[in-house]
């Protein structure tokens, strides 16, 4: 859901008044507000608005598009670190193997068989799906900072092989990478990678079909067993969940996620090398999500938008933009350390009518954490 | 703030079940519990009769280096009863429980749930075969609200898989259905549905001891541990406590109880083992218990020219 976003991040006060507001609408309501609003993210590239546009210093729906592209990423590593909270450093290795696996069969440079980008896009979430059970196996035995330590390897590894393995084309890379079918009436290609605009499109919808998902899953059994594993991981353990493979499953989705991203992210630039897969994006990802508020599906988004908005907003400061992010950081960390939307999902199917038939209204929905300003009463513990 | 639901008919005025709760007649509430009480009662197939042996502790040793905490304990769990485990600090209560609900793998001995060796069972397996427990310090879920932390009990018997979550099979809209109509009751019965949407995190000390015992009920146990319920109780809440346990027996689980408080043990409990020093040193009825000269030492202590 990606509504309450803008308006949400001013005061605190004001922001438990609008999730409360929003909680007790019915679903009409909210559809309602929501369409709308979808509408205006759609229309956003067309309309150009002039405080918003990075323009004369950069293509506004190319820049719309890296937002959006983004707004994925952080959505596929929340499901990682903020609903299972399995702190993830190497993100971008799925990324780059998604990126790869569309280079690889759809560039001329390649020498493996061609296909259509339709057919690698779901073909690059598969691959990355493996390479997250490969990770994961053995790796998700491990807790806290060593698996931290782990996936910072293995998004080094990734970008090692890229550099090292020869099919692989190091620094010279794979140009002219697919792009999905479509032509403009003068019969050039409708999705160009000079064009942002058919990108930022599908994009989006993909994030909107992933929400839908990610959102189903959460508020499920699979959903509910990782925030357990994420609040106590033995405690899950004992009340019945198999973590391990729960957290497998949180693995692989975020992998798939983090692979379609990093596939589009290929079409759209139509060159694959091994630049951009450093750990350095792979942190970046990260403060996104840390940023808007890790386990807040709409706050990750937010967070994304502030990452890959600001430096192409602001070219001035591009150069700066690591320095920006890590005092920001530190600075959120210190005042709000559950970003600037706190963790909140609903994690019943069937939650809404039960709360209302227990009690009459909606759940507690303030969610902004245990540093949170005034005091939780009653917890002793 | 309540705006009409578009979830079906059932949905109650405004307020809420809870409040209407406060205008029903003593009668009214009473066939209410009764309903309550039949939604939460377990219905899973035990192959045990009532009074047979559930779960049999045999000769089990626990041995952590050079320090043996259980020292070939046995004893035996009849299905239907509360059995008390007692003893002084550091008697090896915890551990006990522990060894049973798959925390430790016991160093030797064999723990048998309805005659079968639990042997290597990892501990979600534990739980879905039927053995569920409580923590003697808290561990809740504490971004979830009260409710949701039921709703993870009554995963533990769930199926649907990551895909049918993901299209939101028919099988995930029956158990989640089910789910809530479980966790609603179990809520009920253990007395806490009025903050049933709050973070249980933020719930006061009784209402989160209150909300594990319905979370471990929630996994349909066959046989329910609770590790020091009363806790930090004051005494009237421990009557409180004391009745609610004796309503799950009633209600036809089997329970054991770790506990310190000797009032609250001799008043609830059926039969109780005694522990020291990681071994068993009585086993009987309660009143047995209280005259039992090995039992009274091991709390009050010997005077000196007594020992050896």
């Amino acid at each position: 859901m990606t509504t309450t976003t803008t308006p949400a991040t001013k005061a605190p006060g004001k922001r438990r008044v609008i999730s409360e507001w929003w909680n007790n609408l019915s679903r009409v309501q909210q559809w309602g507000v929501l369409v709308p609003l979808v509408v205006l993210i759609y229309f956003l590239p067309v309309l150009n608005p002039p405080i918003i546009t990075t323009q004369p210093g950069y293509d506004f729906p190319i820049a719309m598009f890296e937002v959006a592209r983004y707004a994925l990423v952080a959505i596929g590593l929340n499901v990682v670190v903020g609903q299972a909270g399995l702190l993830d450093l190497g993100y971008v290795g799925f990324f780059a193997i998604g990126a790869y696996v569309m280079a690889l069969f759809t560039s001329p440079d390649s020498s493996l068989s061609h296909l259509p980008f339709l057919v690698v896009l779901p073909m690059a979430m598969v691959v990355t799906m493996i390479f997250g059970v490969i990770l994961g196996t053995p790796t998700l035995r491990l807790r806290g900072d060593y698996l931290a330590i782990v996936t910072l390897g293995f998004g080094e590894i990734v970008r090692l092989l890229a550099d090292n393995v020869d099919p692989l084309r190091g620094n010279s890379g794979f140009k002219e990478v697919g792009h999905p079918p479509g032509a403009n009436a003068d019969g050039s290609p409708l999705f160009n990678n000079s064009n942002g605009i058919p990108w930022y499109w599908l994009c989006v919808t993909l994030i909107i079909a992933i929400l839908f998902l990610v959102g189903n899953l959460e508020r499920s059994r699979v959903g509910r067993a990782w925030v357990a594993i994420r609040d106590d991981e033995d405690a899950a353990e004992i009340m019945g969940v198999p973590t391990f493979k729960f957290k497998i499953w949180a693995f692989i989705s975020g992998a798939a996620i983090g692979g379609l991203s990093g596939a589009l992210y290929a079409g759209q630039l139509g060159f694959v090398n091994n630049q951009k897969f450093d750990v350095v994006t792979s942190m970046l990802f990260l403060a996104a999500v840390i940023l808007g508020g890790s386990g807040n599906k709409v706050g990750v988004i937010l967070g994304a938008c502030v990452v890959a908005y600001i430096p192409l907003r602001f070219q001035a400061i591009a150069e700066y933009k690591y320095l920006i992010f890590g005092v920001a950081l530190i600075v959120l960390m210190i005042f709000r350390p559950q970003g600037l939307l706190g963790a909140r999902q609903r994690l019943l199917a069937y939650g809404r009518q039960a709360y209302q038939r227990l009690l009459g209204r909606g759940e507690q929905i303030s969610s902004d954490g245990a540093l949170q300003t005034e005091p939780t009463p009653g917890s002793k513990l | 703030m309540t705006d009409p639901q578009n979830g079906g008919p059932e949905v109650a005025a405004e307020g809420g079940l809870v409040a209407e709760l406060q205008h029903m007649t003593a009668e009214e509430r009473a066939e209410h519990a009764a309903e309550v009480a039949d939604v939460v009662a377990p219905d899973r197939d035990i192959d045990v009769e009532v009074g047979q042996t559930l779960l049999e502790v045999d000769d089990v040793t626990m041995r952590f280096g050079g320090l043996v905490a259980l020292d070939q304990i046995s004893f035996g769990i009849r299905r239907g009863e509360i059995l008390g485990l007692i003893g002084p600090n550091g008697a090896g209560k915890t551990t006990c429980f522990n060894a049973m609900t798959g925390v430790y793998r016991p160093t030797s001995g064999e723990v048998r749930l309805e005659g079968k060796a639990l042997g290597k069972t990892s501990r979600h397996g534990i739980t879905q075969l039927g053995i569920a427990r409580t923590f003697q310090n808290i561990r809740l879920f504490g971004e979830m609200t009260a409710l949701e932390n039921v709703v993870v009990g009554t995963d533990a018997r769930h199926k649907t898989s990551l895909l049918g979550a993901l299209v939101r099979s028919p099988r995930h809209h029956r158990e989640e259905k089910a789910a809530v109509e479980k966790a609603m009751a179990l809520l009920e019965f253990v007395g806490i549905a009025d903050r049933a949407a709050d973070r249980a995190k933020n719930l006061p000390y009784g209402y989160q001891r209150r909300l594990e015992i319905a979370r471990a009920l929630a996994t349909e146990p066959k046989l329910l541990c609770l590790d020091e319920p009363a806790a930090g109780f004051n005494p009237a809440e421990k009557e409180d406590l004391m009745g609610l346990i004796r309503t799950i027996r009633d209600d036809g689980y089997t329970v054991l109880l770790i506990e310190h408080d000797m009032k609250l043990v001799m008043g609830v409990t059926d039969r109780i083992v005694v522990l020291e020093f990681g071994k068993k040193i009585a086993e009987g009825l309660p009143a047995d218990i209280r005259e039992n000269p090995a039992v009274i030492a091991a709390y009050l202590g010997v005077p000196d020219d007594d020992v050896a």
